[in-house]
C-alpha cells in the first residue's frame, strides 16, 4: 500500500489542477490574514517569554497553514477538541487575541483564571475544548462529543486534533477504534510536524504514512500537504462533509514541519540536523500561499504591508489591554474545583487568606479583584 | 416500599433516572442485552435502547474518555467500570481530565458525570477482582468520591451523584451486593452527598468505616455489646470526598475512643486520612490512641483473603485495645 499526497499548490505558488469548488477571493484573504496573525503572535509570545514577561510559550511556526485550512473547513457549530499548536484553529473560530494573551500572561482577565500554563486555551462558546497537556486524551473525549452528537441527531460535527506523538498514544487507539464502531460524526486530524519533541516520525511509527493507519479502523485516511492550505481545507472540508452527511468518521495527516522549538524550553539544534530546518524554510506554508496569491492576481504589496501591520498591532494593542490587569487574587485559587465549594476547600481558603495578612508572601490580585 | 437488593437498588436508580431525564446515558463493557456482569443494568438496554444504553469496545480509558466528551457535550453519562481493579488504563481520563476540566478551563467546561464501579474483597475474586483503591482517586481535588452501604442510600447517593455538577467515583461495595437487603422507596429521592450515617449510635467507642466494611463494624458493635457490654457509635461515611468531618469530629469527641476500618492496604490509605483528621482537630477529646483494622501492605491475595480482610474479631480487639489503654 502506498499514500499519495494531496497537493494543491506547489511549493512554487503554481497549482494542480483548480481547486473545487473555487474559493472566493474574500476567503482567499482571509486564510493569509489568519495564518499572518496566529504568525504575529508567535513572535510576540516569544518575545514576551524571552523578556521573561510570561513563562512560557509553544511556537506554531510552520503549521499556521495546517491549523488555518482545517479550521476554515468547519462550520460555527462544530466542534474542536485541540493541542496546545493550534491557535490557528481558536483565531479561525473568533478567539479575542486579548483574551489568547491575556491567558499567556495567566492574569485575572484569562478565561481560564491563570491556572493553566500558556497556549491552553479554552473557549466554550466557540466549542474550542480546554487543552491538556498530557498528548491524545483529547481525542476519547472528541470521540465521545461525536456519540453524544450522533445520539442528538444534530447537525454538529468533531475535529478531534492531535500530533504525530499523539498517535503514539494509546489514547489515539481507543478513540480511533471506537470512531470505526459506532461511525460517530468526527474528522481526526493529525498534523505530522515529523518531529514529537526529539523524536523523528520513525521512532513513532513504522507505518510508512500515519493516515494509513485509518484502514485498520475501517474508515478512510488521507494524507495533504500541510503546508498548503487549499490542499489542507479540501482534504477535511472532504472529512467534514461526509461525517456531516452521516458517512462516519474519516481520518486526515497534514504532513507539515515545526519551525522553531517544541517550546520556549526546547532547543532544536541538540537533535534536528540545520540542512533539515532549512529545506522546510524553503517550504513556509505563508511564502507558498503568498506566491500563489500573487499568480492569481489577488496579492499586492499594499495588501502585504497592511496585514502584517495590522496582525502586529492587534497583538500588540492587545499586550497593552492585558497588562492592565495583573494576577488574579489568591482567594480565586480555590473556586470551581467543584461546582460548590466543600467546607473542607472553605476551610483551606481561610486559613490561607489568614496567613497572607502576614505578608510573607503577597496577593498580588488584591488590586485587581476577579 | 419494596425490599431489594444493593444491586437491585442501582438498578433502581438507574431506570429512575433515565425516565426522568432523557440525558442520562449508560456505557460500558457488557452493560447492554447482558445487563453488566452483575446484572446492575438489567432491563435497561431492552427499556432505553442501544442509544442510551451503550455496549462499547472493551476499552476503559475509552469508556471514561468518551464519557467525558458526552459531559462536555451536555449528556448526563454514567459509565460503568466493570472491575474497580480494571479502572487504572483510565486513570488519567478520571485525575488529569474529568477532575481538572471544570478547574483548569474557568469554569467554562465543567464535567458531570458518574463512573460506577464495584470494588473491595470477600467474593474470592484475587488480586484483579478485589481491590478498594479509593485512596487514589481521594487524592484528587476535582472528583468526588462515593461509597453507599445500604440499598436506601445507594439509590438516594446514586440520584444524587447523577442530578451532580460534578464528575463522581460511585463505589459500589460488590462483597454486600446480594447480601444486603432493605428498603427501597418506588419513584425519585434523593440522599444529599457529603452527609455521614450513623446506623448504630453508642457513647464508649466510634467506628468509623465506609462501603462493606460498615456491616462488618455493626457485626462487631453488636458482638461488643452483648458479650463485653461495651456501647460502640458507628459511622458510615458514605461519601469520602466530601467528608463530613463537623460530624465525624462530634461522634469522636462524645466517645474519646476511635477505630477506623478500611480494607485497602494500610499505607498511604484512606483510614490515615482520618487518623490524620481526628489527631488534628480532637486531640484534646481523646483518651486513646486511633487504631487501625485495614488490610495488609500485601497485594490482594486469592486463597488467604480471609485473613487479609478485616473482619469483626479483629475490629473487637482493637476495640479492646482503644478501651484498655
Amino acid at each position: 500500500m502506498t499514500t499519495e499526497m494531496l497537493q494543491v499548490i506547489r511549493t512554487d505558488g503554481t497549482v494542480h489542477g483548480k481547486p473545487e469548488p473555487p474559493l472566493p477571493e474574500e476567503l482567499l484573504r482571509r486564510f493569509y490574514r489568519t495564518m499572518i496573525q496566529v504568525r504575529a503572535l508567535d513572535e510576540k509570545g516569544m518575545l514576551l517569554q524571552r523578556t521573561g514577561r510570561i513563562g512560557f510559550y509553544v511556537p506554531s511556526g510552520g503549521q499556521e497553514a495546517a491549523q488555518v485550512g482545517a479550521a476554515a473547513a468547519l462550520e460555527a457549530q462544530d466542534w474542536i477538541f485541540p493541542t496546545y499548536r493550534d491557535p490557528g484553529m481558536a483565531i479561525w473560530k473568533g478567539a479575542s487575541l486579548t483574551e489568547m494573551i491575556a491567558h499567556e500572561f495567566g492574569f485575572a482577565t484569562d478565561r481560564c483564571k491563570g491556572r493553566q500554563m500558556p497556549n491552553h486555551y479554552a473557549f466554550k462558546e466557540l466549542k474550542y475544548v480546554s487543552i491538556s497537556s498530557p498528548i491524545a486524551t483529547q481525542l476519547p473525549q472528541a470521540e465521545g462529543c461525536a456519540m453524544a452528537i450522533k445520539i442528538k441527531g444534530t447537525n454538529e460535527i468533531v475535529l478531534g486534533c492531535m500530533g504525530d506523538g499523539g498517535t503514539s498514544e494509546g489514547d489515539f487507539h481507543v478513540a480511533m477504534n471506537f470512531a470505526g464502531v459506532f461511525k460517530s460524526p468526527i474528522v481526526f486530524y493529525c498534523q505530522n510536524n515529523q518531529w514529537a519533541i526529539s523524536v523523528p516520525l520513525k521512532g513513532q511509527t513504522a507505518s510508512e504514512s500515519i493516515a494509513i493507519k485509518a484502514k485498520a479502523y475501517g474508515f478512510p485516511g488521507i494524507q495533504c500537504d500541510g503546508n498548503d492550505v487549499l490542499a489542507v481545507y479540501k482534504a477535511v472540508k472532504e472529512a467534514v462533509d461526509r461525517a456531516r452527511s452521516g458517512g462516519g468518521p474519516s481520518f486526515v495527516e497534514a504532513l507539515t514541519y515545526r519551525m522553531g522549538p517544541h517550546s520556549s524550553s526546547d532547543d532544536p539544534k541538540r537533535y534536528r540536523p540545520a540542512a533539515e530546518e532549512e529545506e522546510w524554510r524553503r517550504k513556509d506554508p505563508i511564502d507558498r500561499f503568498r506566491k500563489y496569491l500573487q499568480k492569481q492576481g489577488i496579492w499586492t504589496e499594499a495588501f502585504e504591508k497592511e496585514t502584517w501591520d495590522k496582525a502586529r498591532e492587534a497583538v500588540n494593542e492587545a499586550v497593552k489591554e492585558v497588562e492592565k490587569a495583573g494576577p488574579p487574587a489568591v482567594h480565586t485559587m480555590f473556586e470551581e474545583v467543584y461546582k460548590e465549594m466543600p467546607a473542607e476547600l472553605a476551610e483551606q481558603q481561610r486559613g490561607l487568606i489568614e496567613y497572607l495578612k502576614t505578608g510573607e508572601i503577597k496577593d498580588s490580585g488584591e488590586a485587581f479583584p476577579l | 416500599m419494596a425490599t431489594l437488593t444493593l444491586l437491585q437498588a442501582v438498578n433502581d436508580c438507574l431506570k429512575t433516572e433515565m425516565r426522568r431525564d432523557a440525558n442520562v446515558v449508560v456505557l460500558g463493557e457488557d452493560v447492554g442485552k447482558n445487563g453488566g456482569v452483575f446484572r446492575a443494568t438489567e432491563g435497561l438496554h431492552a427499556e432505553f435502547g442501544a442509544d442510551r444504553v451503550i455496549d462499547t469496545p472493551l476499552a476503559e480509558s475509552g469508556i471514561i474518555g468518551a464519557a467525558i466528551g458526552m459531559a462536555l457535550y451536555g449528556l448526563r453519562p454514567v459509565p460503568e467500570i466493570q472491575f474497580m481493579d480494571f479502572i487504572y488504563p483510565a486513570f488519567d481520563q478520571i485525575v488529569s481530565e474529568a477532575a481538572k476540566l471544570r478547574y483548569r478551563s474557568g469554569g467554562q467546561f465543567p464535567c458531570p458525570m458518574v463512573i460506577r464501579t464495584p470494588y473491595g474483597g470477600g467474593i474470592k475474586g484475587g488480586h484483579y477482582h478485589s481491590q478498594s483503591s479509593e485512596a487514589y482517586f481521594c487524592h484528587t481535588p476535582g472528583l468526588q468520591v462515593v461509597i453507599p452501604s445500604t440499598p436506601y442510600d445507594t439509590k438516594g447517593l446514586l440520584a444524587s451523584c447523577i442530578r451532580g455538577e460534578d464528575p463522581v467515583l460511585f463505589l459500589e461495595p460488590k462483597r454486600v451486593y446480594r447480601s444486603v437487603k432493605g428498603e427501597v422507596p418506588e419513584g425519585e429521592y434523593t440522599v444529599p452527598v457529603g452527609k455521614l450515617a450513623i446506623p448504630r449510635a453508642g457513647t464508649q467507642v466510634t467506628i468509623v468505616a465506609w462501603g462493606s466494611m460498615t456491616h462488618i463494624a455493626l457485626e462487631a458493635a453488636e458482638k461488643a455489646q452483648t458479650e463485653k457490654g461495651i456501647s460502640c457509635e458507628v459511622l458510615d461515611l458514605r461519601s469520602l470526598v466530601p467528608l463530613d468531618k463537623p460530624a465525624l469530629l462530634e461522634s469522636v469527641r462524645k466517645t474519646g475512643r476511635v477505630v477506623v476500618i478500611g480494607e485497602a492496604p494500610r499505607t498511604g490509605g484512606y483510614a490515615g486520612e482520618i487518623s490524620a483528621i481526628i489527631a488534628e482537630e480532637a486531640i484534646d477529646s481523646m483518651e486513646a490512641p486511633i487504631v487501625r483494622v485495614t488490610g495488609f501492605d500485601t497485594p490482594f491475595p486469592y486463597t488467604l483473603e480471609h485473613a487479609y480482610m478485616p473482619n469483626a474479631g479483629r475490629v473487637l480487639k482493637a476495640i479492646d485495645t482503644v478501651l484498655n489503654f
